[in-house]
């Protein structure tokens, strides 16, 4: 059970969060024109890796704001965390 | 006072005599005893019986790792709890327990053939045995494993005990109350740091607070007196909160810990009634001083588990700390010197005592104070066995060969009623590697010790591998500093006295001249585990340690190993010839000591379980007889039975009534989501399959919603209030998925969208009117409305009042049937409900609840999201292509919709299915094959949602088929266990497929 520090809300448990997965990525603009193999990619692939990984969290009992978070899948600790539509900081 | 109350102490109050009962017995013991120590001081050691072999044990320790003393605690009421150790349970008036794993009695018990029989019975006998016949597993070996195994009974009845939980944040939290813990509790807290201190006993000290040796001092002053003045000193600090009876069972990640306290465990029935029973304190911690000390290691040799046989150091916790002596011809047999200081106690309180070292020799203080008392030490030698059925009674000792490989020379046989065994000790270091922490092994006294620090978590004194007196208080001090940014303390300049121990000698598993295959040197004593189960073990090609565990079950009673894993993998190591710092340790897992389901589950019992969300009109529906289902955390109506019906009567009158005349349904639960924004539209036209851009104001519209991967999501009439104004309808159970699912694109995907979503589920209560009477009824309500076609036709809303309320009508249809919903305020839902029943009265107007809804839907084939579908389902599957638009560029899950998978023409489609005769109805969830014979059966498919239509008079079905769009007018199989029922591939559409009544 992780902190997180909501961008709106400020630090809160964990348990007020659900994950949304890996982050950064954007639902093609034009679906139609990619191949079965192009929109798979965008379905299905996640990376899933162990280590640093960019997520996405949605603090869902609280101010239900999405943002971004930087976490090292391997032992929870927390990088970063962004709002939607900002540059990733450096790690 | 019995022979063995030899001694008066400050913990003890000797003047409180308390009687309990032991295996229906009566004894007494004293306020401040524990139920081991009252045992003990009425001459009682065997307590229970071995797990597997059923031999006889006694009380082995003083504290949570005791692995043989664990008992049934029966109280007059509903409570009886297993398991519980008699070495934690503190004495009150009143107290019953039970020994376990025994029958007929502790003394005489049948399962003793098991100790006779043991050489059949090695490590994996159960797998190895029990494997053939096949069928005898579940009839005949299973029910008499059973019968002769388990530790103690279950409670059957309900818990009547308050339990209760609490969230505490704190600067620093320190666990475990032995001196290291005191001296980081008080540099804390007089560090202004707001500061929790936990223990799991009923006083701080450890065991540092019934050290009398003079030996041992800290400014001038023995060990003890000084603790003493510590501990008077840090009670008067405000910032530190001290939290004793309080043992923590997991440390979780960013310094989370839950602790449980007991508040009443230790109270007479009478002092306790109306107490909360045990709290569980969710611990958040900025920083958190691990102090949880050591534990003593057993010695492992022939028969080391007979009553009377105590780790070295609790023999001294009873004799200091609650006056009892153990025995009286007291034997200490030990590779290293703290087990000197109990034969020197024992000594000095003029009892016998004798000492076993498998050293050579030493030359420490202690051993000298030992010598010059006259204690017997035979030293470099080892103890081959030890006598006595129900209580030890002697010992058979001999010496060690040079490299303590063997045994040599005469047997010589000593007796005793009392061995304390010492192996040294294990640092408890279970808080820091739940927390994540890593291990490192030091080879000189063979421990495992944190291998690092972090800014927020250190150990401290034993835990942390620190065992002589001034290595603790110096260490503990300067690492505390540290941690804490502390720049000068009372103890840098302590004045330290004590003796250090010079010579160290460790044999995980002694010799013997008795073969191993044919000696009980147990290792777990609680799952009767011995050296040979593990080189068993390995001779059958386990090596990883997890393996070795699961497989001789050594670690894995409910003391979870404390005392036997260090062992097990010590005799690996040696039998593998490897080093044990490389084999690694097993995964230390909470809970620390087990915890009660009451402690876990709080105050979130009975009503308080879960949230249970109820309509306005929920009090109409309970005066009325309505039975409720359950949908997520809302409480429906489902039918409301009249005389005596069954849900199936009742649904057939409902049903037909709803059809004849009139139904009404309190359709409130169904999610709304009020949507606004100047692009209001544009957003509907993405999520929707349909298209919305022509839907006009005061018009009402079916959508239908996919995830991404082109799969019925939810679905639902949405309603154009104003031109940038909507109002969505979703399934009752999928509103807040919906909800979050819309914010998700709207936030991430489309932010220059300008569309703002407010949940309104519960701001709204829904009464729908359906039948061919309903128009009638609305008129009588809503007298300034027309109720024509031309001004309100399907599929059309209108603002409306009722007794000056304001309200929503939508003249919308799940049924069929001509049918209206009307929304009104929450508040006002049950007065609109009686008006509405009341309105209908003439016309026979008929609640009923989902499950007949359920019925009508399915007559017009209208499917249930999550009923019908599985989230396999495309709406191209279910038949309906006619709602996804293939003018629009895009929408969520349009391109899933071409691919190769989603196209394929075989996929399980939705059917209506009939069966042969009539009245049969089929199961909801029936396989449907094509044939009976060519086995393996292929399934295609499965029944989804079946009723007897009593508007049709027959059996109506959906399913979802192979390709069932082709398969119309085919006959199909459904195999059920006593019967194969035969069926008609049908449209799904069975009534009034012209939507003749939704205008009647």
């Amino acid at each position: 059970m992780f902190l997180i520090n909501c961008p709106y809300c400020g630090e809160r448990d964990q348990s007020e969060f659900s994950s949304g997965g890996e982050a950064h990525i954007e639902r093609p603009k034009q679906p139609t024109e990619l191949s079965d193999d192009e929109w798979a990619d965008f379905l299905f692939m996640r990376k899933n890796i162990k280590g640093v990984q960019f997520e996405r969290w949605n603090h869902s009992h609280g101010c239900r704001k999405w943002f971004n978070l930087i976490r090292d899948t391997s032992n929870d600790k927390i990088h970063g965390i962004y709002k939607m539509g900002e540059k990733p900081p450096k790690v | 006072m019995s022979n063995f109350r030899i001694n008066k102490t400050n913990f003890v109050d000797q003047t409180n005599r308390i009687s309990f009962k032991f295996d229906g017995k009566t004894f007494f013991g004293f306020k401040g005893d524990t139920l081991a120590s009252a045992l003990i001081a009425n001459g009682i050691h065997l307590v229970g019986r071995s797990f597997k072999y059923h031999r006889p044990r006694g009380i082995m320790t003083c504290g949570s790792e005791e692995p043989n003393a664990i008992c049934q605690i029966n109280d007059k009421s509903n409570l009886t709890e297993p398991n519980v150790r008699a070495t934690e349970i503190e004495l009150y008036e009143g107290l019953e327990a039970n020994s376990q794993n025994c029958w007929p009695n502790v003394k005489f018990d049948i399962g003793g053939i098991n100790n006779l029989i043991s050489p059949f019975i090695p490590a994996g006998f159960y797998y190895k045995t029990f494997m053939w016949p096949k069928s005898f597993w579940k009839s005949v070996y299973e029910p008499l494993i059973r019968k002769t195994a388990g530790l103690g009974k279950s409670p059957i009845k309900p818990d009547p005990e308050i339990y209760d939980h609490k969230y505490v944040h704190c600067d620093v939290l320190v666990i475990g109350g032995g001196i290291s813990g005191i001296i980081s509790a008080k540099l804390s807290a007089k560090n202004n740091l707001n500061t929790i201190l936990i223990d799991d006993k009923k006083e701080l000290g450890g065991s540092t607070i019934f050290q009398e040796n003079e030996i041992f001092k800290i400014n001038n002053k023995i060990s003890k007196d000084w603790l003493i003045n510590e501990i008077n000193e840090i009670k008067k600090l405000k910032n530190l909160q001290i939290k004793t009876r309080t043992s923590v069972a997991a440390y979780h990640d960013y310094n989370y810990l839950l602790a449980r306290e007991s508040l009443s465990d230790h109270l007479s029935k009478n002092e306790k009634d109306g107490f909360v029973r045990q709290r569980l304190w969710k611990i958040r911690a900025k920083k958190v001083i691990i102090a949880t000390g050591a534990i003593e290691r057993p010695l492992v040799f022939n028969n080391n588990d007979r009553p009377g046989i105590l780790l070295a150091s609790s023999i001294n916790k009873y004799l200091n700390y609650f006056g009892v002596t153990c025995g009286l011809k007291n034997v200490i047999f030990t590779n290293n010197d703290s087990a000197y200081e109990v034969a020197i106690s024992l000594n000095k309180k003029g009892i016998d005592v004798k000492i076993i070292d498998i050293r050579k020799r030493s030359e420490s203080e202690l051993i000298k104070e030992t010598e010059k008392l006259g204690i017997k030490i035979f030293w470099n030698s080892t103890i081959t066995s030890t006598f006595g059925y129900r209580k030890i009674n002697s010992i058979e000792i001999m010496s060690l060969s040079e490299d303590g490989s063997n045994v040599i020379g005469e047997k010589n046989k000593i007796s005793c009623d009392c061995l304390g065994m010492s192996g040294g000790w294990t640092p408890m270091v279970h808080m820091h590697t739940q927390s994540g922490g890593k291990l490192n092994f030091r080879e000189t006294d063979q421990v495992f010790l944190p291998k690092e620090f972090s800014d927020n978590r250190i150990s401290v004194g034993s835990s942390n591998g620190h065992f002589e007196l001034d290595e603790i208080i110096k260490l503990t001090n300067d690492t505390v500093k540290k941690f804490l940014n502390i720049q000068e303390t009372d103890l840098d300049d302590a004045d330290i006295s004590c003796s250090k121990e010079l010579e160290k000698r460790n044999i995980w598993l002694l010799p013997n001249y008795i073969s191993i295959g044919k000696n009980k040197s147990f290792i777990d004593f609680q799952n009767d585990s011995t050296a040979k189960d593990i080189k068993l073990a390995m001779r059958e090609g386990f090596k990883s340690i997890e393996h070795v565990k699961r497989y001789t079950t050594t670690g894995m009673a409910t003391d979870q190993g404390k005392l036997s894993n260090m062992h097990a993998l010590g005799i690996i190591a040696e039998t593998a010839a490897v080093k044990m710092g490389s084999l690694g340790t097993t995964t230390f897992r909470p809970p620390f000591t087990p915890l009660t389901f009451g402690t876990i589950v709080g105050r979130s019992v009975g009503k308080f379980f879960d949230i249970v969300r109820k309509t306005p009109m929920h009090e109409w529906h309970v005066k009325n007889n309505a039975e409720f289902e359950n949908v997520g955390q809302w409480k429906r109506a489902w039918y409301y039975p009249r005389n005596n019906e069954n849900m199936h009567q009742s649904v057939q009158r409902e049903s037909k009534a709803a059809r004849d005349s009139a139904g009404i349904l309190d359709a409130s639960t169904l999610g709304k989501i009020d949507i606004k924004g100047s692009d209001a539209t544009e957003f509907l036209n993405r999520v929707y399959t349909n298209a919305w851009s022509k839907l006009s104001i005061g018009k009402c519209r079916y959508g239908l919603m996919l995830n991404e991967d082109g799969m019925v999501y939810d679905d639902g009439v949405t309603t154009r209030i104003d031109e940038n104004h909507y109002l969505m309808t979703t399934t009752t159970g999928g509103a807040a998925n919906v909800l979050s699912k819309l914010e998700d694109y709207l936030q991430t995907e489309w932010p220059e969208l300008d569309v703002w979503l407010t949940s309104v589920t519960d701001h709204y209560a829904t009464a729908s009117i359906c039948g061919p009477n309903s128009k009638k009824i609305l008129k009588k309500l809503f007298s300034d409305i027309e109720f024509n076609d031309q001004n309100f036709p399907h599929m059309s809303f209108k603002n409306a009042k009722i007794g000056g309320i304001d309200c929503r009508i939508m003249r919308i249809s799940f049924t069929g049937e001509h049918s209206y919903e009307i929304n009104i305020e929450a508040k006002y839902g049950n007065s609109l409900w009686e008006k509405c029943i009341d309105a209908g009265k003439d016309f026979n107007i008929t609640p009923y609840g989902t499950e007949t809804m359920h019925l009508l839907r399915a007559e017009k084939g209208f499917i249930i999201v999550g009923q019908d579908t599985d989230g396999t389902m495309t709406p191209i599957d279910l038949q309906m292509d006619w709602i996804v638009s293939k003018k629009k560029y895009d929408f969520i899950g349009k391109r899933s919709l071409y691919r190769s998978d989603t196209m394929r023409e075989d996929r399980k489609q939705l059917v209506g299915l009939l069966t042969d005769k009539p009245n049969t109805v089929l199961e909801e969830g029936a396989q449907i094959v094509h044939e009976k014979n060519n086995k393996p059966i292929e399934m295609i498919g499965h029944v989804t949602s079946s009723y007897f239509s009593p508007n049709l008079n027959k059996s109506i079905a959906l399913a979802v088929v192979k390709n069932g769009r082709k398969l119309k007018g085919q006959k199909l199989l459904v195999p059920m266990r006593d019967q194969t029922i035969n069926v008609t591939v049908s449209d799904f559409i069975f009534y009034d497929k012209n939507n003749e009544r939704l205008n009647a």
